[in-house]
């Protein structure tokens, strides 16, 4: 091997290359990762000695009092984030499934196109259109409204992330399928989207994610009450609503329950990521 | 011998690009075919278009005839989906569904038809395994995923999964080229046993192959078919110049 081997001086420079490299590569990682240990870590930090059995279970004290707490908007944004979630991956994974197996069709440039326009809308519009369609003949603010803001957020993710994962299960699959004589809709809901289901359920949790954090679509939407609430038709409570009119307030109280809040609230979405993905994990030997 | 599938005058377009032109050719009863030809000849077309695979691809047209026991399968009324029930197909890389076990791929074509009759899918595993000649090595482990098998095992779990429907013609598109020499012979041993129940039309580069397993054999070169007769005649004495050429390996 002595034959194939570079001079030392060669060698030597590869080598602190090398290791620049990988320093540069292993910098950049860091730089990625600080804000999400900050931001937990301060979250921690703060959250955590305020949170008490209370801040489940009681509605919140008149501002200025101290004590209640946010059960009301937890139950809200739960209802209200699994209604997002029934429409949002309905619609998200259907018009997904339309835009990869479908692709030749005349409308796939149409929806893309106007599913795209959709991601850049801002949210607080979303939660302005909502308020046009159902607040207003509804005569109410309500969590059906908040619901249907935050699901419409979640489409364009959803049938985004959806195509892309779909268009990476092998053509070969397909053809399988059809070359037994299965008709087009039975390879897809057997065999394609099975071999998806991980990609795609990712890709919903991320919007779930996305949508769960949002107040602006849910000011004139959901509006928000400090009461318990469980009746869609009716103002319903929402955690990042409750977050911010604490967080504005000149109590100190106040401000400490916004922050359990914001722990609860992120709490959540990594509850629902990692049940997620248990649920739907591929059955491996 | 009965003819099991005529072709008359197959045309197949990409576009305005003709790959496949005027070709006719016949496929007895229980008989193994060989499609030879250098790549890009048109013989992969050719099979694509006998089971309507083909229509998977954009903007390509088909003209002339395939007529199935008398059955056109062009014809207007045909839905392709019945028509690849009774024409199966084996690709070139081996392709279990992954999501599913080897008990489940191989009745898969049954059990995403509606079949639910517990026995009924059990004695069709058993028997195309047995046929597809995987039987003895996955009996114990029909629950393990399709993909835990090794490339040859793989593809003969689709060779089984193609027989559990029962078709009558299988098309087989180079079902060897991704295997090791030691599968490749057990495919090609089970060819000659599987025509018994189904007419077997296989693409293949390996000339050897076609001569090892083939009843006839089919010579084709830009789109157009060159020779065609018992595999024997093709190879010893073709009649054309540019088929002994492509069999001596002058070129291709």
């Amino acid at each position: 091997m002595t034959a194939t081997r570079l001079p030392q001086k060669l060698s030597r420079a590869r080598r602190v290359q090398n290791n620049a490299a990988v320093g540069l590569v292993v910098l950049g990682t860091v730089i990625v990762l600080l804000p999400l240990v900050l931001i937990s870590g301060y979250l921690l930090l703060q959250g955590v000695s305020s949170l008490n059995l209370n801040f489940f279970i009681q509605t919140p004290k008149p501002i200025g009092e101290s004590g209640g707490g946010m059960g009301q908007a937890i139950v809200g944004s739960l209802i209200m984030i699994g209604l997002a979630l029934v429409i949002g991956s309905l619609v998200g994974i259907a018009s997904g499934i339309f835009l990869s197996e479908y692709s030749t069709h005349w409308l796939t440039r149409p929806i893309r196109l106007l599913s795209d326009v959709l991601t850049g809308v801002p949210a607080i519009v979303v939660g302005l259109v909502i308020y046009a369609l159902l607040v207003r003949p509804l005569h109410s603010y309500s969590g059906l409204a908040g619901g249907v803001a935050l699901g419409l957020i979640m489409i364009p993710i959803v049938v985004r992330s959806s195509e892309e994962v779909l268009k990476l299960v092998p053509t070969n699959l397909r053809e399988a399928g059809l070359a037994l004589g299965l008709p087009r809709w039975k390879v897809i809901t057997a065999i394609v989207l099975p071999a998806a289901r991980g990609g795609i359920v990712t890709g919903v949790m991320l919007a779930v994610a996305r949508v769960s954090g949002e107040a602006a679509p849910l000011l004139f939407t959901a509006l928000g009450t400090s009461f318990w609430n469980v009746n869609l038709l009716k103002p319903m409570a929402a955690l990042p609503l409750q977050i911010y009119q604490y967080a504005i307030q000149p109590y100190e109280d106040s401000n400490r329950q916004a922050w359990a809040g914001s722990l609860v609230l992120v709490a959540l979405i990594l509850l629902a990521s990692i049940v997620a993905r248990l649920v739907t994990r591929q059955p491996r030997s | 011998m009965p003819e099991r599938m005529h072709v008359t005058d197959l045309s197949v377009f990409y576009g305005a690009k003709d790959a496949v032109k005027k070709v006719t050719l016949g496929f007895p009863s229980n008989t193994v075919n060989a499609l030879i030809g250098p790549s890009g000849c048109g013989k992969t077309t050719f099979l694509r278009a006998l089971n309507r695979m083909h229509e998977l691809t954009p903007n390509t047209r088909v003209t002339g005839q395939v007529v199935l026991d008398e059955l056109d399968i062009y014809s207007a009324d045909v839905d392709p989906v019945d028509i690849r029930r009774r024409i199966g197909m084996v690709f070139q890389k081996p392709n279990p569904f992954p999501t599913m076990s080897i008990f489940d791929n191989v009745v898969a074509g049954l059990k995403l038809a509606g079949v639910r009759d517990r026995s009924l899918l059990e004695t069709v595993v058993e028997r195309s395994l047995r046929q597809a000649a995987l039987w003895d090595e996955v009996s114990d482990r029909l629950r393990a995923p399709g993909s835990s098998l090794s490339g040859g095992q793989q593809q003969r779990l689709c060779i089984a999964r193609a027989l559990a429907v029962e078709p009558e013609v299988l098309l087989m598109d180079e079902p060897t080229s991704a295997l090791d020499p030691a599968s490749t012979a057990r495919i090609e041993d089970l060819m000659e046993s599987l025509k018994e129940q189904v007419t077997i039309i296989i693409v293949t580069h390996n000339m050897q192959q076609a001569g090892r397993v083939s009843d006839s054999t089919a010579f084709f070169l830009n789109g157009e078919l060159v020779e065609n007769g018992p595999t024997d005649t093709v190879f010893t004495t073709p009649r054309d110049k540019r088929t002994e050429d492509y069999i001596t390996g002058r070129f291709g």
